[in-house]
C-alpha cells in the first residue's frame, strides 16, 4: 500500500523527534524530565496512529497512558522528591544482570513469536473500517478476541484486588479526625482558635510585623515562628505605637456620654480656632 | 450498529466519513484555516466577555456593583486587565527548572485551544452571497468526543509541571494536588460519558447533536448528566473544587511563581477550558445547538435551519459559564478528605451503576423482547424502592445517637475545660444578664421615637391646615 504525501512527510517529521524523546527518556538525568520525554513519545505516537486511520487506538492510548498512567508516574514522582535522581546503585545484588538477561529474552520471544505468526489476508482499511473505525475494532474484539480479552480482563481484577489487599492494614487505633484533634488542643491548652494574622490593617500590612491586641500592644505569636527564629521579625514603628497611644489618650479624657457630639463640636472648634488664628 | 449506519445516511446524502453526520466534502485547505482562526478569536474573545460576565455576577450575587467604571458597564476591564498583566515585569524564579518552567503554561493553553476543533457550533451552513455550504464546525471523526477527554488530560499537564517546576514548596503541593484531582474526576466523568456513547451510538460530537432530534439527553440521562456537571467544575478547578489553587491554603497553588505572561497564559486556559466543559455539555447533554423545545417546532423547524443554531448553542454554553459563576458565589471549598471522599466513594460508584443501567436497557432494546416501557417502569419502580430503602436506613441509623444524646444530656457549663464553649444539642443556655438591660434601653428608645415621630406629624397637619 502506498503511504500519501501528507502521511511520509509527518511521518519524517514525527519519527526523528520521537526517536530523540525516546533517547531523552534513557539518558534524562531527572526522573520528571523521563517522564516528559516518555508522555512526549506517547502523544507523537498516537498522531502517527490517528494519521494510519486507526483514531480509536491513538485517541484512548492519549486517554489511558498518557492521561492516567502516566499521571500516576508523576504523582509517585511528586511524592518521591521535587530533585530525585535516579541513582546507579543496585538495591539487589546481581540486579542489573538478571534484568538484561530477561530483556533479551523478552525480545527474543516477542521477535520469535512476531516473526512466525501467520497473518490473515488484509482486506484493507476501507473495508475495516466501513462501519467506523471504533465500530470495526469492536466487532473483532468481542467476537474474534472475547476470550482473550476477558482472560486480561480477570488478571487486571486480580491484580488490582491483590494491590488492595496486600496494602490493607486493620486499624488498630480509633480514628483521629477533625473533632478528636480539636479536643485534644483545647485539653493541652493551646490557642482556642487561629492564631492573629500579621500586619497592621492598613499601616503594616507586611508578614514580619506583628498584629496589635485591643490595648495597642504588639501580640508576638502573629508573626510566623520561621521569620522569629531568623530574626527578621520588625518592630512595631514608633509612630504606630505614638499614634494608637494619643488614640488611647483622646479616649480617656473625651465625654464618652456623647462621643459624636463632642467630636463635631471639637472639630467645629477647631476650625473655628484657626479661622480666627488666620484672622488675627 | 445498524440503526446506527441508517441515521448516519438519512442525516446526509453523502457522508464523506462513515460514522459522522456532518458532510466536510466540501471543504478544503483554506476552509478549515479561515474556521480555525474564528475559532480562537471567538475563545479569546470569550474569555474576556467570560471575565467581565463573572465579575459583574459574583458582584450582584454579593449586593455590590462590579466593574463598572472602563467603558460602557465596565465592559473594557478586562481588557485592562490584560493589559496590566502583559505590562507587569516577567519573573524567573530562581529555584525553577526553566525548560519546564516556560513549557507548561504553554502546554496549558494549546491543549485547552485544541477542543473547540471538534464541537459543532452548528448544522450546515451557506456563506452569504454565495453557494457555499459548509457545517459551522472545524472537524469530526468517530472519536471525537474521546479526542476531547484527551486535550483535556494534556491539560492538565500544564499544572502539574508548573507546580513541579517553579522549585516551590506551595506549586508542588497544588500540582500533586492536581495529579490527584484529575485521576480522581476524569474516571467519573469519562463514565459519565460512556452512557452518551451508548445511548447515541456514537462518539462524534455531530453525530451525537443529530441523535437528540426528539429530546436532549439530559434528560434520559439525568444521573450522567449531574456527574459531569459535578466532575466538569472539578474538571476546571473551580471554586467547590479549586484545591490546586486554593488561596487560603496554597497561596495560588501550582500559579504562585508565575507573573506576568505565563500567569495569564494559566488564566487564559482556566477560562478556554470553562468554555470549553460548557460547550461539551450544551453538545452532549443539550442539544448541541438545537434549538430548544418551543421554538424548534415554530415554522417547520426554522430555527434549527441556517445560522439560528449558533445563537442557541451560544445560548447553551453561557447558561453553562453561568452555572460555574452561580456554584462559584454559592459553595465553599472542600476540605481534602470531603472531596476526595465524593470522588471515589460517591461519584464513581454512582457512575458505575447508571452505566450498567443504561448498558442493559440499551441490550433488551437492542437484542431482546422485552417492551421497552415496561423496562422503564421497572426501573422507575426499583428506583423509587431504593431510594425508600436509603432514607429509611439513614432515618435508623440517626434516630439512635439523638436518644442517647438526650438522655445524657447535663447542665450547661459554660466554662467545660477552661474555655467558653457553647451548648450541645439538648443543653439550654442560662439567660443572658445583659438580656434585661437590653430590653430596658429599647423600652426608652421606643418611647423616644414616638415622641419624635408624634411631633412632626403635628407640623404637616399645620402646614396643611394652613395651605388650606
Amino acid at each position: 500500500m502506498m503511504t500519501s504525501t501528507g502521511e511520509a512527510v509527518l511521518f519524517w517529521v514525527l519519527a526523528p523527534a520521537m526517536v530523540l524523546g525516546a533517547l531523552g527518556l534513557v539518558f534524562a538525568r531527572k526522573a520528571v524530565y523521563a517522564a516528559l520525554s516518555m508522555i512526549f513519545v506517547m502523544v507523537c505516537l498516537a498522531m502517527v496512529y490517528v494519521m494510519q486511520q486507526a483514531e480509536f487506538l491513538g485517541i484512548v492510548q492519549v486517554v489511558v497512558y498518557t492521561g492516567a498512567v502516566m499521571m500516576l508516574f508523576v504523582f509517585v514522582l511528586m511524592l518521591v522528591g521535587v530533585d530525585a535522581s535516579t541513582s546507579a546503585v543496585e538495591t539487589i545484588k546481581g540486579q542489573r544482570w538478571i534484568g538484561i538477561l530477561m530483556g533479551v529474552g523478552l525480545g527474543t520471544l516477542l521477535v520469535t513469536v512476531t516473526a512466525r505468526a501467520a497473518l490473515p489476508e488484509t482486506v484493507g482499511l476501507d473495508e475495516a473500517n466501513s462501519e467506523t473505525n471504533p465500530a470495526g475494532l469492536a466487532r473483532v474484539l468481542m467476537s474474534d478476541f472475547v476470550l482473550d480479552l476477558e482472560i486480561v480482563a480477570t488478571l487486571l481484577v486480580t491484580a488490582a484486588l491483590a494491590a488492595l489487599v496486600l496494602t490493607h492494614r486493620r486499624r488498630l487505633t480509633p480514628k483521629i479526625g477533625q473533632p478528636e484533634r480539636a479536643a485534644a488542643r483545647m485539653l493541652a491548652g493551646d490557642h482556642p482558635v487561629n492564631l492573629p494574622a500579621p500586619g497592621v490593617y492598613a499601616r503594616h500590612n507586611a508578614m514580619d510585623v506583628p498584629a496589635l491586641d485591643p490595648e495597642g500592644n504588639p501580640i508576638e505569636a502573629s508573626v510566623s515562628r520561621v521569620l522569629r527564629i531568623r530574626g527578621q521579625e520588625h518592630s512595631l514603628d514608633t509612630d504606630v505605637t505614638t499614634l494608637v497611644a494619643t488614640r488611647d489618650a483622646a479616649e480617656l479624657t473625651g465625654d464618652h456620654g456623647t462621643d459624636t457630639a463632642a467630636e463635631r463640636g471639637g472639630q467645629n472648634d477647631d476650625t473655628d480656632a484657626a479661622t480666627t488664628e488666620g484672622e488675627a | 450498529m445498524g440503526a446506527l449506519a441508517l441515521a448516519a445516511t438519512v442525516a446526509t446524502e453523502t457522508p464523506a466519513v462513515p460514522g459522522i453526520a456532518a458532510d466536510f466534502s466540501n471543504d478544503n485547505i483554506w476552509v478549515y484555516l479561515v474556521k480555525a482562526v474564528l475559532i480562537i478569536v471567538f475563545l479569546l474573545t470569550s474569555v474576556l466577555m467570560a471575565l467581565w460576565f463573572e465579575r459583574r455576577l459574583v458582584a450582584r450575587m454579593q449586593v455590590r456593583i462590579g466593574p463598572n467604571v472602563h467603558g460602557p458597564l465596565g465592559l473594557l476591564q478586562a481588557v485592562a486587565d490584560a493589559m496590566k498583566l502583559l505590562m507587569k515585569e516577567d519573573i524567573t524564579v530562581k529555584m525553577a527548572d526553566k525548560v519546564v518552567y516556560i513549557l507548561a503554561p504553554m502546554i496549558s493553553v494549546f491543549s485547552s485551544l485544541l477542543i473547540y476543533a471538534v464541537i459543532p457550533f452548528g448544522p450546515e451552513v451557506r456563506i452569504p452571497f454565495t453557494d457555499f455550504t459548509t457545517p459551522a464546525q472545524l472537524t469530526d471523526f468517530p472519536v471525537a468526543v474521546l479526542y476531547i477527554l484527551a486535550c483535556a488530560a494534556l491539560g492538565v499537564y500544564g499544572i502539574v509541571l508548573g507546580g513541579w517546576s517553579s522549585g516551590s514548596t506551595y506549586p508542588l503541593l497544588g500540582g500533586v494536588r492536581s495529579t490527584a484531582q484529575i485521576i480522581s474526576y476524569e474516571l467519573a466523568m469519562g463514565l459519565s460519558l460512556v452512557s452518551v456513547f451508548l445511548l447515541a451510538g456514537s462518539m462524534s460530537t455531530s453525530e451525537i447533536v443529530n441523535q437528540q432530534e426528539r429530546f436532549w439527553y439530559a434528560l434520559p440521562l439525568l444521573p450522567a448528566f449531574i456527574l459531569y456537571v459535578i466532575s466538569m467544575i472539578g474538571e476546571t478547578n473551580r471554586l467547590p473544587f479549586d484545591l490546586p489553587e486554593a488561596e487560603g491554603e496554597l497561596v495560588s497553588g501550582y500559579m504562585t511563581e508565575y507573573s506576568s505572561m505565563k500567569f495569564a497564559w494559566f488564566f487564559l486556559a482556566e477560562y478556554i477550558n470553562m468554555l470549553n466543559v460548557s460547550a461539551v455539555a450544551t453538545t452532549l447533554f443539550f442539544g448541541g445547538w438545537r434549538a430548544p423545545w418551543p421554538l424548534s417546532a415554530i415554522n417547520d423547524g426554522m430555527f434549527n435551519q441556517g445560522w439560528w443554531p449558533i445563537l442557541w448553542f451560544l445560548a447553551k454554553v453561557w447558561f453553562f459559564m453561568f452555572i460555574f459563576v452561580w456554584v462559584r458565589g454559592t459553595l465553599l471549598r472542600f476540605r481534602y478528605d470531603q472531596f476526595m471522599k465524593l470522588g471515589w466513594k460517591i461519584l464513581i460508584p454512582v457512575a458505575l451503576t447508571w452505566l450498567v443501567i443504561v448498558a442493559i436497557y440499551q441490550g433488551v432494546v437492542e437484542f431482546g423482547e422485552i417492551d421497552r416501557q415496561f423496562f422503564i417502569y421497572a426501573s422507575l419502580a426499583l428506583f423509587v424502592i431504593a431510594i425508600l430503602g436509603l432514607v429509611v436506613s439513614s432515618f435508623a441509623t440517626k434516630a439512635e445517637p439523638e436518644v442517647a444524646k438526650k438522655t445524657e444530656a447535663e447542665p450547661f457549663d459554660a466554662f467545660a475545660g477552661g474555655f467558653p464553649v457553647p451548648p450541645l444539642p439538648g443543653q439550654q443556655l442560662p439567660p443572658s444578664p445583659r438580656a434585661a438591660r437590653r430590653a430596658a434601653a429599647a423600652a426608652t428608645a421606643a418611647t423616644a421615637v414616638l415622641e419624635v415621630e408624634a411631633e412632626p406629624d403635628t407640623t404637616t397637619k399645620t402646614e396643611g391646615t394652613s395651605g388650606d
